[in-house]
């Protein structure tokens, strides 16, 4: 296959080798929204079944870290789209430096991500044999990063829930499979993600991409940027349902 | 050349900027409005504006508006697809009457407690 300076044999123009690119990513990212959409669909028919025990599950995992996420990933897709822009105006410098904050940003989703987990293993909030609904409500001494005050509250969402719902702690599960799916699907999208802009960011500092030749960094930013939207919808299909007390 | 010269659109900076604050602007209003008792429509009122900051994020950051038409119909396709994936699917299970002569199984909770090993 020959090659004239920036552009591949099989193409006429630098513009159709882009849109060719582009277009390719793109029907990648459509088998990906069909495969996130079964997911939401098999957590939309569990939800409508076992409401309380979806509020509860949601109730019990955290509103704030999960805002932090948000906002830190959005602005993961900002500085990706900056690193785009840099490619594209040719501005040298500034690619290795946009990628490495998306890096970063990316990297700090990831921890909180972590300190989340941690926190329903602590919390017996994990699908399984050891999974009680009820944990930090029986064994107040277990669970010291909830005040007093939260734990009563609990003890009184627990015992609505239980009224409404007799087998609470099997349907919360569900809930719970739904939220480590879910989250765990994204986390392994943001893990390849990270590791893709470990090899932009060698390109990039090797001087690989130009105004003429950017693919690499157009389609990967198009990825980054998918990732984001399926966080855009996992935020408040988990994080938000019934916080209205 | 006979094609028609490179024309690449470049978003400028400045757009990327007002996107980002829009995105985070309406990521405090998606928080505060969980906050508020709409009975049924919080989770209407939810997926619109995560609707609406996909769909800043496909036309901008991805630069959907720009791009050629083939990509854009490639795009609605794929969300095309899925509504016929989640609409059609749900009528079916909204719909449904089971053996036990419920209208649907999915509003009654049933206590599968006893079905349980001890």
């Amino acid at each position: 296959m020959h090659r004239t300076g920036a552009l591949f044999g099989q193409f006429k123009t630098l513009e159709q080798q882009k849109d060719t690119a582009s277009l390719g990513m793109w029907i990648f990212l459509v088998t990906e929204v069909m495969f996130f959409g079964g997911i939401m669909l098999a957590y939309t028919i569990n939800r409508h079944a076992y409401f309380t025990a979806f509020a509860m599950g949601s109730n019990a995992i955290s509103l704030k870290l999960g805002t932090i996420n948000t906002v830190v990933l959005l602005a993961s897709s900002f500085t990706m789209a900056m690193s785009v822009w840099a490619s594209q105006s040719g501005k040298q410098k500034l690619i290795p430096l946009f990628l490495t904050l998306t890096l970063i940003l990316g990297c700090i989703f990831l921890g909180v991500k972590y300190i989340e987990y941690a926190q329903k293993f602590h919390h017996h909030l994990v699908p399984g044999r050891n999974f009680q609904m009820s944990y930090c409500v029986d064994n107040p001494g277990k669970c010291d990063d909830l005040t007093p005050e939260e734990l009563e509250v609990e003890r009184a969402e627990i015992a609505k829930a239980r009224a409404a719902d007799p087998d609470l702690n099997a349907h919360a599960q569900l809930y719970f499979s739904a939220y480590f799916g879910m989250t765990g699907l994204h986390a392994l999208h943001m893990i390849i993600g990270a590791g893709l802009l470990v090899w932009l960011l060698h390109g990039s500092l090797k001087g690989m991409f130009t105004p003429e030749w950017n693919t690499p960094v157009d389609i990967i930013g198009l990825y980054w940027h998918f990732v984001d939207i399926v966080w855009i919808y996992l935020f408040p299909l988990l994080y938000l349902i019934d916080r209205h007390k | 050349m006979a094609e028609k010269e490179h024309t690449e659109h470049i978003v400028q900076p400045g757009t990327y900027v007002v996107i980002i604050t829009t995105l985070l602007i309406l990521t405090g209003l998606t928080v505060y409005a969980a906050t508020i008792d709409l009975e049924r429509f919080n989770i209407v009122v939810a997926l619109l504006i995560a609707t609406l900051k996909a769909t800043l994020v496909v036309l901008i950051f991805m630069h959907a508006k720009y791009s050629p038409r083939r990509t854009q119909m490639v795009i609605l396709a794929a969300v095309f697809w899925l509504v016929i994936l989640l609409f059609m699917t749900m009528s079916d299970y909204v719909s449904r009457i089971d053996y036990r002569g419920f209208r649907s199984p999915m509003t009654h909770i049933v206590d599968t407690s006893a079905l349980r090993r001890a």
